[in-house]
């Protein structure tokens, strides 16, 4: 009975994102730009929830349990997504472009790092588990998110961290880019302005000694695919297989093999039980990588198609310029990303509150601030919601929780962790991580760096937790 | 909202974390099995399916054994026995 009815709203939810594309659609034939994303989304969250695919559990479980199932399936997708990335640089389809690179990533990363443990999921991982009925990831997105990155972005609390050459040198910044004085009005203003702006990019195959070193395209497969993506990857796989699988493995093939001594075919079989352990991550690793790279051909494709290079384009031929920034622009990352729209759903409630959230360059200038129903990244994120829902549904998951107790606290403070955290480095775990090292930028890996970092924290302190609270427990025995 | 741990028998033993999420099903179910003795078994209840997959692959490194596995509606049931 609760098999047919998860069915018939697996059908439901469907069919209603197929009636609203079609509605999208009919309503103008630029909005089939928006339903790209949404569907998308729904791709990307059906393949989350059937891998238990989270950034949060890759470096959480290897530390909390010892399991690196997600890490090894992390790490394989990006093998695959670094190859797309290349093939479509190559053929200039890439909508890929390198973050500013500098100490602020790792810093971001740590802080996202924590939150991510502390919230049960990462940025992509909330959003699924939303999909699953789970109430914590739910105050995570909303209130962290949503909510607290918004209101990061605007308010001037943190100024005090802020030194005068910041001030200085943001001042200068937008007046060489035009951009009006009132604009510049909140801490992170300052700091994007007058310190993120000021930092390099870099992404391998563009560096001048790549460029003339390797000829043609050849740069983006042995730069930004072998050098930045698939060579540290693979040796971290190496790593993780020594650190954490070595040793039972070897002793499970030395009692198979009567006590006879093992050799580096075993590891090699042992680095390949490990990548094979949990086949449905592991296979949806590949699907995700294949997936995010054909999401990029198909915004590139239709930026061509309709001439234009951001979605804020097509909102003003269709006379809605009043949701854009004032450079005519809204967030449009032409790839798999999360947490800026969940900021503009944030910034959105606020401003219908009351709270002026066009007063400052992340939304005012760079994002915008179109209605939800009007903004494609969003529509991406419900596309995951969704796409979760249906798989929960048809595979029996789904089920209604919500957050009690210590839950609550560990979702907001999870969750306000992470959109603080997603920022500075302009991303999260997809767009700071995932995206740039594919892409061939190194600030990927230093975003990595920090969110593991920050995972090991986390742990720590719920092992702390709740060792303390089995201790009350076993009072009892 | 509480976890259970509870020792229901000689050398049985119940864990319930319905209504938890990520990480801590993972987490209560290791240190659950590292107070118990080889062999002993431990019944572990919850409802986050993301949790399965890791625990799983939990035991098989650790060389305990997945005895039984049943579904409850949305909740899991794994049967554990400490190896």
């Amino acid at each position: 009975m609760e098999e047919k009815r998860n069915q018939i709203w697996a059908f439901i939810i469907t069919g209603a994102l197929i009636l609203i594309s079609v509605v999208y659609y009919r309503v103008n034939a630029y909005y089939m730009y928006l339903i790209a994303y949404i569907w998308f989304g729904f791709a990307y969250g059906m393949m989350l929830q059937y891998g238990r695919f989270c950034f949060a559990s890759a470096s959480r479980d290897l530390f909390a349990a010892g399991v690196p199932r997600m890490a090894v399936g992390i790490l394989v997708a990006l093998i695959f997504f670094s190859f797309i990335q290349a093939v479509l640089a190559s053929t200039e389809m890439s909508t890929f472009h390198p973050a500013p690179f500098g100490i602020h990533t790792l810093i971001a990363g740590l802080i996202f790092g924590v939150g991510m443990v502390l919230a049960g999921g990462c940025a992509s991982g909330s959003l699924y588990k939303i999909g699953e009925g789970n109430g914590t990831s739910f105050l995570a997105a909303f209130f962290g998110l949503c909510i607290g990155q918004a209101v990061f972005v605007d308010v001037k609390w943190f100024n005090f961290l802020i030194p005068q050459k910041w001030v200085d040198a943001a001042a200068v910044n937008i007046a060489a880019r035009n951009i009006p004085a009132e604009k510049l009005t909140s801490s992170f203003d300052t700091y994007l302005a007058g310190y993120v702006w000021n930092q390099p990019t870099l992404q391998l195959s563009k560096t001048e000694a790549v460029q003339n070193a390797l000829p043609g395209v050849s740069r983006y497969f042995v730069a930004d695919m072998l050098v930045n993506a698939m060579i540290p990857a693979a040796l971290l796989l190496i790593v993780i297989y020594a650190v954490w699988m070595r040793k039972g493995f070897m002793k499970k093939q030395a009692k198979a093999k009567g006590g006879a001594a093992t050799g580096l075919g075993d590891d090699v079989a042992g680095v390949w039980s490990m990548i094979t352990a949990s086949k449905r991550t592991t296979m949806m690793g590949i699907v995700i990588g294949i997936t995010a790279g054909l999401h990029i051909l198909v915004m590139k494709g239709m930026q061509i198609r309709y001439g234009i290079g951001n979605f804020g384009e097509l909102l003003t031929r269709m006379g809605h310029d009043a949701d854009n920034g004032i450079k005519g622009t809204v967030f449009d990352p032409g790839y798999w990303y999360i947490t800026s729209q969940e900021g503009q759903l944030g910034g959105w409630i606020l401003q219908k509150l009351g709270w002026n959230m066009r007063d400052n360059i992340f939304f005012g200038v760079n994002n915008g601030l179109p209605d939800p129903w009007r903004n494609p990244a969003l529509w991406m994120s419900f596309g995951i919601i969704f796409g979760a829902m249906v798989m929960a549904r048809l595979n029996n998951e789904f089920k209604f929780k919500l957050p009690k107790g210590e839950l609550i606290a560990w979702g907001l403070m999870g969750g306000i962790l992470m959109g603080v955290g997603s920022r500075p480095a302009l991303g999260c775990n997809i767009g700071a991580f995932f995206i740039r090292v594919a892409g061939g930028d190194p600030s990927g890996w230093l975003y990595g760096t920090g969110m593991v970092g920050g995972a090991f924290l986390g742990v720590k302190f719920f092992n702390w937790w709740t060792e303390r609270k089995m201790a009350k427990e076993m009072e009892a025995f | 909202m509480a976890m259970k741990f509870e020792k229901t028998g000689d050398g049985t033993y119940m864990l319930d974390v319905c209504g938890y999420v990520c990480p801590h099903p993972q987490i209560y179910c290791k240190k659950s099995i590292e107070k118990m003795a080889e062999g002993e078994v431990l019944n572990m209840v919850f409802d986050n399916p993301s949790s399965g997959e890791t625990i799983k692959q939990m035991l098989d490194q650790a060389g305990h054994e997945l005895v039984e596995e049943k579904k409850e509606g949305s909740k899991t049931i794994f049967v554990i026995k400490k190896g």
